[in-house]
């Protein structure tokens, strides 16, 4: 079943056509990989889809409903979440209140019932701590649950991120560059947790730059080059592909490289 | 008509003091991004230290130059004092220290001056100029000829010499600009100054139509900074034109709807750009990235 | 944005955060401060402190937690003020009615203001909330059949069955006690669903609403909240005082409320109670530097922007939390 799927879109920053008529279709329970080179305009096509921007023109469907230019708060009420490429880290709370704040979308208290403390919101409370602690430990980081973000190693934020965005138990995972800037050790644990997501039938939508990384975990993976569609399909298949090579290397490199048996 | 015609004069002098207010704001705006809440006290500055200057009997061009050269000194201390050590990027904290600055600029002027009001004698003398069915003064007139002087200068200034392109570079990315070599402290030290100045200037020039007293910054720089916010901060031209606008807004409203609340038009003005085209006319629009 | 809460905190600061400990320590504050007031001037200054105090915790709510600013807050305090003098004097309401009708009234004017000033940011927001304050104040000055215009009115002392609010003492348990209680919702606010989601906004608010929060509605709901701690501190204001004039709602008000807030923590409960101490008793005890005040005033404000801008409360915090970590 195809859970998420965009359909022409289009936006563009003045006269910079970031994304260009992009279609693609993500099937239910997959890593579906979006790769290319550095301004091919992924992050850009992941704002559009968890609207942070909405198109010029296009759609965008989820779950079979067409969501185009909805709020991002509506759509992560529908189940759709993600991670940011250059971390939206709450640094002046813990790294627990953190993941609570993922449960957001679960919580029922309204602002009378906070300002009172009524029982109900003791409850919430507890529910919320219990939750959030069960993600942090989906990541790794159970132990770090009290300490202030603002003191926390670059690769824990990344997976503090992660577990914020499964928190609220989203329908779809939309993971943007979730190994940048990780060493090998941390990228393999990246690996191990997307792992873990996509085992429990969560759809992860991945955009990503460590090719390694890329070809080890996704089922299918679609090339976006210059705001447009360039390939998709497997691993294998987009490995071969002589049009996603010359955009990776250029030409020459393309040349030098198929000739070498790559 | 007549009375248009007199509403549209009394707007348009007033307008040109919010217009000059306005350029102050955004130069230090361009080049530091600080919204300067003082830049009120300049003009009352010019004002009154002419005045008291010229009760101590300094010849009058003398003392306006030399209330010039002091609003100047309290602009670059304003700067040297307040702001740098603030050492902050903080657009709330930078806000509180200037209107702080305001606040302390004022109760110093209560008393080094005092709490009336005063005034000074017209350049061309205070004989209204007839036109059409409506009067204006000669000194509005030379309000308008210097502020149009000033624009230019400051244009000419800021497109055709090194250190306009300096300015320039500092506002448009501070960082690159010091990485290229440009001094910003200087740079943005220099802004306040000449903001200092040209406050000044139209203080000086303002006070024998509004006369002036210690407190005429407060309320300036509001309408000031309503003005440059709806010409579009970060534009020369949209400082000048907004306040043109804003002063003919406020004497026409005045004239047709009340004049209890003339002062209200600036905020409603303010309140109004916000909503509705908060880039203002000449402003652009910017795009936050993720 | 923020302008406090250092981004680190040792165990012992975020102790400070939990709300047993504060309220403990603010009742403890409250019920032993008596003993140190030796005379109905003393009173009269604690009884200063703890309504600012009030108001301070409503805008602390907003600044220091939500990470919005206000700088027309004393606007509402003005609608509080106004409320409890116009109610009894032309509208024959008794003082306790018309309190309750000037809080409901500033509820609903942040209401309906709230929705588009709140979608501005920084400096933007700044100015148009100072711009709104000030409409309240021009209107408070002009409407002089209803307000006394610039020289105010007399406000009538509050009646309760027959009992009449008078005197410093009954007025220190009074406010004391109603700043106790204003305290302790906002700190159950800032441990609760709606509270977390505030601190989020403040800190990213673009991830907040990628988690599914109506920042929005967040952002109103808390300015609301904000306008009736303001209301009804300026509703004890007037009645303390048995006289208003338009100042109550000025500009110099709302960045005094603003400093007292920066001043004590922002994001800190007890903190506001601090800012407003040292910002209502200073002037006071400087009584010979009066002709003085405005300069003052605005030196401790740069001086507190400069070097202070992290809060009394939370500097103090961590530094005896010490640097073990």
């Amino acid at each position: 079943m195809i859970v998420l799927s965009a359909d022409r879109l289009s936006i563009s920053f003045g006269a910079v056509h970031a994304v260009d008529a992009l279609s693609l279709e993500v099937e239910e329970g997959l890593v579906f990989s979006i790769i290319g080179p550095n301004g091919a305009g992924k992050t850009t096509l992941f704002n559009l889809i968890s609207g942070l921007y909405a198109p010029d023109q296009g759609r965008v469907l989820f779950a079979g409903e067409d969501v185009t230019g909805l709020a991002p708060e509506k759509l992560a009420r529908r189940g759709l979440s993600r991670t940011f490429q250059n971390l939206q880290i709450f640094f002046r709370m813990t790294a627990l209140e953190n993941v609570m704040v993922g449960r957001h979308r679960h919580e029922a208290t309204g602002l009378i019932a906070d300002l009172l403390h009524l029982p109900a919101v003791t409850r919430q409370n507890r529910q919320t701590r219990e939750a959030a602690l069960a993600a942090l430990e989906r990541v790794g980081l159970a132990a770090m649950a009290e300490r202030p973000a603002g003191g926390m190693s670059y690769g824990g934020l990344k997976r503090l991120e992660i577990a914020r965005a499964l928190a609220s138990e989203p329908k779809v995972l939309l993971l943007d560059e979730p190994a940048a800037g990780c060493n090998a050790v941390e990228t393999e644990e990246i690996k191990a947790i997307i792992r873990s997501i996509a085992g429990d039938g969560i759809t992860v939508v991945l955009v990503e730059h460590d090719m390694r990384l890329v070809m080890n975990v996704s089922d299918r993976i679609h090339v976006v080059a210059d705001g447009h569609t360039l390939a998709e399909g497997s691993a294998s298949e987009v490995r071969a592909d002589p049009a996603v090579i010359e955009a990776y290397l250029g030409t020459q490199g393309a040349r030098e490289a198929t000739g070498a048996g790559g | 008509m007549a009375e248009n015609l007199q509403f549209a004069f009394s707007g348009l002098t007033v307008g040109t003091v919010y217009a000059l207010v306005a350029l102050g704001f955004t130069l230090i705006y361009n080049s530091s991004d600080v919204i300067n809440f003082a830049q009120g006290e300049f003009v009352m500055l010019g004002g009154m230290v002419t005045v008291f200057l010229g009760l101590a009997g300094v010849p009058l061009p003398l003392a306006a130059l030399a209330a010039i050269a002091v609003t100047i000194g309290v602009g670059l201390a304003l700067h040297r004092l307040a702001i740098e050590p603030a050492r902050t990027d903080n657009p709330i904290v930078l806000i509180m220290i200037t209107i702080g600055a305001s606040i302390f600029l004022r109760g110093a002027a209560q008393i080094v001056f005092d709490k009336r009001f005063h005034s000074l004698p017209p350049v061309f003398g205070s004989d209204p100029i007839r036109v059409g069915g409506a009067a204006i003064l000669p000194q509005s007139l030379v309000v308008l000829a210097s502020a149009v002087v000033m624009v230019v200068l400051l244009w000419v200034f800021i497109d055709r010499t090194l250190f306009g392109k300096a300015l320039i570079a500092t506002s448009a990315n501070r960082l690159a600009a010091r990485l290229a070599g440009i001094d910003t402290r200087k740079i943005v030290g220099f802004s306040f100054g000449l903001s200092a100045a040209i406050g000044a200037v139209a203080g000086i020039l303002i006070t024998p139509i509004t006369l002036t007293s210690f407190d005429v910054g407060t309320l300036l720089a509001l309408k000031g900074f309503a003005a440059a916010m709806l010409g579009g901060i970060g534009s020369a031209a949209g400082a000048v034109v907004g306040g043109i606008l804003l002063g003919l807004l406020e004497a026409f409203s005045a004239g047709y709807i009340s004049s209890q609340y003339k002062d209200a038009v600036a905020f409603l003005v303010i309140l109004a750009v916000l909503f509705a085209m908060p880039q203002g006319l000449f402003g652009k629009a910017r795009v936050e990235r993720v | 944005m923020s302008v406090g809460a250092p981004a680190t905190q040792s165990r012992l600061a975020s102790l400070w955060r939990h709300p047993l400990a504060s309220t403990a320590a603010l009742t403890a504050l409250v019920a032993v401060t008596p003993l140190f007031l030796t005379s109905s001037y003393h009173y009269r200054i604690a009884v200063l402190v703890l309504i600012f105090a009030l108001a301070c915790v409503g805008l602390n709510l907003l600044m220091g937690y939500a990470g919005q600013i206000s700088l027309g807050h004393a606007g509402f305090m003005g609608i509080g003020a106004y409320a409890v003098a116009v109610g009894p004097t032309h509208l024959g309401l008794p003082s306790w009615l018309s309190l309750i009708a000037g809080a409901a009234l500033s509820g609903l004017i942040a209401f309906i203001v709230g929705r588009p000033i709140l979608r501005l940011k920084r400096h933007y927001l700044a100015v148009a909330t100072l711009g709104f304050g000030l409409l309240i104040a021009i209107v408070l000055t002009n409407e002089s059949e209803f307000t006394g215009g610039p020289d105010g009115m007399l406000v009538p002392r509050m009646t309760l069955f027959g009992w009449t609010a008078r005197g410093t003492i009954v007025w220190y348990w009074v406010a004391g006690i109603s700043f106790l209680v204003g305290a302790r919702l906002a700190l159950n606010l800032i441990e609760s669903p709606t509270g977390r989601a505030l601190r989020a906004i403040h800190d990213g608010e673009v991830a907040a609403r990628v988690l599914g929060v109506d920042v929005a509605r967040k952002k109103l709901a808390v300015f609301v909240v904000a306008a009736v701690y303001g209301s009804v501190a300026g509703s004890y204001f007037a009645l303390f005082n048995g006289h208003i004039t338009p100042d109550v709602a000025g500009f110099l008000r709302s960045i005094e409320l603003v400093a007292m807030v920066v001043l004590g923590g922002m994001g800190s409960i007890v903190g506001s109670l601090v800012g407003a101490a040292v910002l209502v008793v200073l002037p006071q005890s400087l009584t010979f530097l009066h002709e003085y005040e405005h300069m003052v005033l605005g030196l401790i404000i740069i001086g507190i922007m400069i070097f202070l801008r992290q809060g009394i409360v939370p500097t103090l915090a961590a530094a005896i939390g010490g640097r073990r970590q």
